[in-house]
């Protein structure tokens, strides 16, 4: 594995940093040995074919794949340093500190309002005026506020699906995390809600660590600085997102971009 | 051309389903109605008459009410018409129900002055209000006079209600009838619709709010409904937290693996075990174990009379919450199996506990089917009997278990009930004839109950349901 193309930043510049990661469900390796780092405030997407272990390694960082038995963790991931896989870590701080959003729109069955100060009333912020501030301001950072400026107290599940894509991004940054897991958040979407989509990964990217999956080469070109490309459970090349598509240094990754498989 | 019928285009499924809702339907359309007609239609002021006998039988002219035509089989070979007569007057000319041979009446007259009385014992009285002799315009004033003072008497509280009341039969004879013990009159030969409708109301208002007399057969059920639905409410208040967490820990919180599953299995049995089953474990557990241990806890003092180790309201409550158990739990759970993994997820990632997550997303999404399940453990538990006998419902209570006295609610006492008052009426009633028809009205207030019980919970579960609908799922 250590002939992998890959990337190293300096540790200031590292937001986590993933080393020999395997991950096994029920005994099936679904992630074998993946080592890298992911920049800080940079956009870095994960691309690969379908079951190649994406969701699985994104899950990985805020822990969520706990909650799945049968799974099977070894390797370490840091997190600006601190281990996240040790077993004293408390995941409910870890997931505050890393946002994540869902391949699916999920929002809460409530209302607009209420779904995106769940997390901020979890902490036990109970002031309305203070709610309402962080609410305009998260709405507005997704893109969503003037479409739903009005409509606060409707049901969520009444938006549309990009608006529902955009609220739980609102949803998820909300609580001001250092790193914002996106997983296919584009995939159900059309064109122009997939732009909207995009454009607030750029701007987010201001004041986040973002990580993108995505099955799309042409947007994970727009929008990321970096791209790690998966390939059943390995890590294949990870490098430089114009570097990646222009010169990629493996062969399977060539194969892949030019549309041989996957 | 010509479209293919039902049967032709082979859609036999969909008449044979079709065909089983409707006989449903109508199963119950009758049986309600059948209770209905019975059991409310003995609140009706029924006409009263004069028969009179076959010299040949000599037996006395009698009032009555027409109660039912019946042909019989005689030994000797042969059919015989009979009419079923409602006499009353149970102390001075039992019995109060006769059958007499259509051949041996001999006349039937219909009088004016024909009174029926609600009495304190023994039943209804019939009679006349003026001998039955006497030349017409005596007797009319003669009724009318008697009239205006049993008004004026019933007016009155009980205790101030003086004096008697001349009450003349059939055959002239006279007797005198205690103002005090009279609960309600009507003549119903003189009534127009209206007083029909009047009285009609106020006596089935009275049968829902007064207490029984006589054994059970007369006055009302209150304390019979009361009990239950107090009981159903204890009950409810039971079996919810303990079923709604039950539900929680096998279905959030229990690793997922065969032993959970036996669990399950084993849950779902509980559902099939038969309620008198429950009953004894009530009377055994309840009462005897935790009761008798109470008792030497607490109410020493008062030993050897128990206080709690004795059958009562809140064992009965326990145990019917013990027995619809399983239907709580089978309904919640399935409920929270409905709620998407993505919900679970969505708040896990935001920093929720599993307990937070449980409380703000799980249990709001799963209050519907928690509601169902009330409205199945309702269901159930409103119409068991068998175990209540074993565990604290009597035929007659003297006090209500709720009162205005310290506790209030005296969850010791025992308490009637309606199913074991419907059963108490039709098999252990002195007199089956003047019981029957409250059987039938008893029963009809016990599916009423249940339904009004059921509807507050299906209107709840519409509104909470209603309130956060997706417009496109
Ligand atoms: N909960 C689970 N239980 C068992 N196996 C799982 C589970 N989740 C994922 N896997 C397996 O792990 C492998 C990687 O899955 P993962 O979801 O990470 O793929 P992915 O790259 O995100 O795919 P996609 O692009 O289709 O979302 C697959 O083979 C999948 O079948
Ligand atoms: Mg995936």
């Amino acid at each position: 594995m250590n002939d992998t193309p890959t990337l190293a930043f300096d540790p200031a510049d590292t937001c986590l940093n993933v080393e020999q990661l395997s991950v096994s469900y029920d005994g099936k390796a679904a992630l074998r040995e993946v080592s890298l780092t992911v920049p800080r405030h940079r956009v870095t997407a994960f691309i690969g074919p379908s079951g190649c272990g994406k969701s699985t390694l994104l899950r990985s960082f805020n822990r969520m794949n706990d909650l799945i038995r049968g799974v099977e963790v070894t390797g370490q991931i840091q997190l600006f340093g601190e281990d996240i896989l040790a077993p004293a870590v408390d995941v409910t701080v870890l997931r505050r500190r890393i946002g994540m959003v869902f391949q699916q729109p999920n929002p809460f069955p409530m209302s607009v309002f209420d779904n995106v100060a769940y997390g901020l009333r979890l902490q036990g912020l109970s002031e309305q005026r203070t709610l309402e501030r962080e609410v305009e301001w998260a709405l507005r950072s997704a893109a969503l506020w003037d479409e739903v400026k009005d409509r606060l107290e409707a049901s969520a599940l009444t938006l549309s699906g990009g608006q529902q894509q955009r609220l739980v991004i609102a949803r998820a940054i909300a609580i001001r995390p250092e790193v914002l897991l996106l997983d296919e958040p584009a995939s159900a979407l059309d064109p122009i809600s997939t732009l909207k989509i995009e454009e607030l990964i750029g701007q987010l990217a201001e004041a986040y660590s973002i990580i993108v999956v995505t099955h799309n080469m042409q947007q994970a070109a727009r929008v990321s600085d970096y791209t790690a490309f998966l390939y059943l459970g390995e890590l294949v090349e990870f490098s430089a997102t114009d570097d990646l598509f222009t010169r990629p240094q493996a062969r399977q990754t060539e194969d892949y971009i030019t549309g041989r498989y996957g | 051309m010509k479209t293919p019928s039902g049967w032709r285009s082979g859609d036999g499924a969909l008449w044979l389903s079709t065909g089983a809702v409707t006989l449903t339907l109508l199963l119950t359309v009758t049986l309600l109605v059948l209770l209905g007609r019975v059991g409310f239609g003995h609140f009706w002021p029924e006409p009263l008459s004069t028969f009179t006998f076959d010299p040949a039988t000599g037996q006395a002219p009698v009032v009555a009410a027409l109660r039912e035509q019946s042909t019989f089989a005689l030994p000797e070979g042969g059919m015989e018409a009979r009419t079923l007569l409602r006499t009353g007057n149970r102390d001075a000319a039992p019995p109060d129900f006769r059958w007499v041979a259509d051949a041996r009446l001999h006349s039937v007259r219909f009088d004016p002055a024909a009174i029926e009385l609600e009495r304190r014992s023994w039943g209804p009285a019939l009679g006349l209000l003026a001998p039955p002799e006497a030349p017409a315009t005596d007797r009319a004033a003669l009724a009318a006079r008697q009239w205006a003072r049993l008004e004026g008497a019933l007016a009155l509280p009980p205790q101030a209600r003086l004096g008697t009341l001349t009450l003349y039969s059939a055959d002239g004879s006279a007797r005198p009838l205690a103002l005090a013990e009279v609960v309600r009159a009507w003549r119903p030969n003189a009534m127009d619709l209206r007083e029909k409708l009047s009285l009609y109301f106020s006596r089935i208002g009275a049968f829902i709010s007064e207490p029984p007399r006589e054994a059970n057969t007369e006055g009302g059920i209150f304390p019979a409904l009361f009990g239950t639905v107090l009981m159903v409410m204890l009950m409810t208040v039971v079996v919810t937290p303990i079923g709604v967490v039950a539900a929680l820990y096998l279905h959030e919180y229990a690793p997922q693996g065969p032993r959970t599953q036996m669990l399950r299995i084993a849950v779902n049995n509980l559902a099939g075990v038969p309620s008198i089953v429950y009953g004894v474990f009530g009377l055994g557990f309840f009462v005897y174990l935790v009761g008798g241990s109470l008792d030497r806890a607490f109410f020493a003092d008062a030993l050897p009379a128990p206080t709690f180790g004795t059958p009562g309201l809140l064992w009965a409550s326990l145990t019917l919450a013990l027995l619809t158990l399983p239907v709580m739990i089978v309904a919640t759970e399935e409920g929270l199996s409905r709620i998407p993994r993505q919900l679970r997820e969505a708040s896990l990632a935001l920093g929720a506990t599993r307990l937070e997550t449980i409380r703000h997303i799980i249990l709001p999404q799963a209050l519907p089917a928690v509601l169902t399940g009330v409205i199945l453990a309702v269901a159930r538990g409103a119409g068991e009997v068998a175990p209540l006998m074993l565990v604290g419902v009597v035929k007659l209570a003297p006090e209500l278990p709720l009162d205005s006295t310290f506790p209030f609610l005296h969850l010791d006492r025992q308490f009637m009930h309606l199913g074991f008052h419907i059963y108490d009426l039709a098999f252990q009633s002195p007199n089956v004839e003047a019981a029957r028809p409250l059987v039938y009205a008893s029963a009809l207030l016990l599916v009423l109950m249940i339904v009004l019980l059921n509807l507050g919970a299906v209107l709840l579960r519409a509104y909470l349901r209603g309130r956060h609908r997706d417009p496109l799922g």
